[in-house]
């Protein structure tokens, strides 16, 4: 009898939780006028013009294109620079070793408000301002702390004696750190592509400020229609829900580190 | 894990602390540079010591965006934190379950912040939203349900997306703790007796006090640099009901680019935020001792 309540109350928060996502897909699949004059909770005249928009008009379109540019970039720059840092911190004790995470810590929690201003003159000195590759540096700055940790977590799983073997055994250390190493981590560097992917995805402040038409991503267009023009609540339902699709369709994957990589690392 | 000593080992860190640093030192040099500054165009600035910081200090509207995120933060983990536990305690733990259990709770985390909020102002507007039509529909309230007018339901609206937004957070890490509990833990309960109750006091909850930990922590932090979901769902409006701290320094800085207070009023954040951090790093450090011992 508890268990069933239990799985009552579940499925209730369950489908509060999914109710607003709902209510966005309702609208996506109506015309602002039919929103606009009809309440309805169902759609009862389906249409995919909104849809149809979206991948035809090179705002918006080329908007998604450009978000999926930066986070790509952005995940290969921090796996880049985060899998051998993040071998240094499991492996070895170095001079201010504690320090260092301390501070690669503070900035992943800092305010990217505080970086606002600065951010702007900085890429604007080094010509880099409405560019893809702007966003994709600004991001580092808590993806790059971020994997190190996830990183760090699935390394020090794998015993040191398989470091030692190989050393013995002739190896480099590059080219035991690439044939070696980090094919046993591979599970671990998919996961952390994950998190490098959605948090660069779902930020919006310095992807907003960095960009102005070339490289506007998704997130930003979405801020600037709403404040615009008269809203097409149709058409900005619909761009939302596209905004979703991506990391829909990977949590599958990585549903079994999901805490992992939201606890940076940590559990 | 015993670990080697090795100082060559920061040529391996060298490189990633250089990125970061090109994002996050030069710029925080930059910001105290305005700090000090009066900057009324290109070259031409005259040092003003710490004059800002005087005037953001005594700024009544920044302590007010300051004791309204307090009480946002403070609110955020007493609601998120025991709804998170509930939901961990009831979902099931094996079979399809869950993995639509977990598919469900991580939906909500991976959309994009501003997106939230226009999920949220469709849900609610009180002409389309589906919450909004509801609610005013049983005439239970005295002034009708608008978050942009009134500023307590704007408060409520965005506490409502917070919460909506980041429990399934908690869920998912008290989730995993309660997973790395053994069975027979659960067994030798059984056996003494235990009822449901003194299960969850003595043995749950003493073994989910580090994925908590973590929890408090990172709620804490993370609502304390809410921008995005206001942003988007209310501007930090009506008036300043819901200008957190990272909303009145973005208004500051890019609609009245007031560059030296803004810059001093960064720093001021900057340093509130480290404070926090630090608190967090020992406590991290801490329980990871607890687990070992």
């Amino acid at each position: 009898m508890r268990i069933q309540k239990r799985t009552i109350a579940l499925c209730i928060y369950f489908g509060l939780l999914i109710l607003p996502i709902y209510w966005m897909l309702n609208m996506s699949l109506r015309t602002n006028a039919d929103i606009l004059s009809n309440f309805a909770l169902f759609p009862t005249d389906i249409t995919f013009k909104n849809y149809f928009k979206i991948f035809t008009d090179p705002t918006w379109y080329m908007a998604y294109i450009n978000g999926m540019i930066y986070v790509a970039m952005n995940t290969v720059i921090s796996l880049a620079f985060a899998l051998p840092a993040a071998y240094a911190f499991s492996r070895y004790k170095f001079l201010g070793d504690g320090q260092m995470f301390f501070w690669l810590l503070t900035n992943r929690m800092a305010p990217p408000a505080v970086f606002l201003l600065p951010y702007l003159q900085l890429y604007s000195t080094i010509n880099l301002m409405d560019t893809h590759l702007a966003v994709a540096l600004a991001h580092c700055l808590f993806n790059v702390p971020l994997s190190i940790w996830i990183l760090e977590g699935f390394m020090s799983g794998v015993p040191k004696e398989i470091d030692e073997t190989a050393f013995i055994d002739g190896y480099g250390f590059p080219r035991f750190f690439i044939t070696i190493f980090i094919p046993l981590i591979r599970a671990g560097v998919g996961v952390t592509a994950f998190f490098c992917f959605m948090f660069s995805w779902v930020e919006l402040l310095f992807a907003r400020t960095l960009t102005i038409t070339e490289a506007k991503p998704i997130v930003a267009t979405m801020t600037r229609t709403i404040s615009a023009t008269g809203l097409d609540w149709g058409l900005m339902a619909a761009a939302g829900m596209l905004t979703i699709v991506p990391g829909a369709l990977v949590i599958w994957f990585v549903r079994n580190h999901l805490a992992k990589g939201f606890a940076l690392g940590r559990v | 894990m015993e670990k080697w000593q090795n100082n060559r080992a920061w040529f391996l860190v060298l490189p990633a602390f250089i990125v970061v640093a090109f994002s996050a030192i030069i710029p925080l040099m930059t910001v105290v540079n305005y700090s000090l500054q009066d900057i009324f165009g290109p070259g031409q600035a005259v040092y003003v010591g710490a004059e800002w910081f005087k005037e953001m200090l005594g700024n009544h509207r920044l302590h007010d965006a300051l004791w309204r995120q307090f009480q946002f933060s403070g609110l955020v983990l007493l609601i998120e934190i025991p709804l998170g536990v509930l939901i961990a305690l009831a979902m099931p733990k094996r079979g399809w379950g869950v993995s639509a259990s977990l598919l469900t709770l991580a939906l909500p985390l991976v959309i994009p912040w501003n997106v939230i909020g226009t999920i949220w102002i469709i849900f609610t507007r009180p002409d389309i939203g589906l919450f909004g039509v509801g609610i005013n529909s049983l005439d239970l309230l005295e002034v009708p349900f608008d978050h942009t007018a009134k500023p307590l339901y704007a408060w409520i609206t965005v506490l409502a997306m917070e919460v909506w937004h980041w429990t399934p957070l908690v869920a998912l890490l008290s989730y995993a703790g309660l997973r790395a509990i053994p069975e027979v833990y659960y067994q030798a309960a059984k056996i003494d007796g235990a009822s449901g109750w003194d299960t969850f006091l003595y043995i749950q909850l003493p073994k989910m006090r580090g994925v908590l930990t973590i929890a408090v922590l990172l709620r804490w932090m993370d609502s304390f640099l809410i921008f995005a979901e206001p942003f988007a769902l209310t501007g930090g409006g009506p008036g300043n009901a819901t200008t957190f701290l990272s909303l009145y320094l973005v208004k500051l800085a890019t609609m009245q680019f007031d560059l030296g207070p803004a810059a001093a009023f960064s720093l001021i954040y900057f340093l509130i935020i480290l404070l926090f951090c630090f608190i967090f790093y020992q406590a991290l450090l801490h329980v990871g001792k607890g687990e070992k011992a």
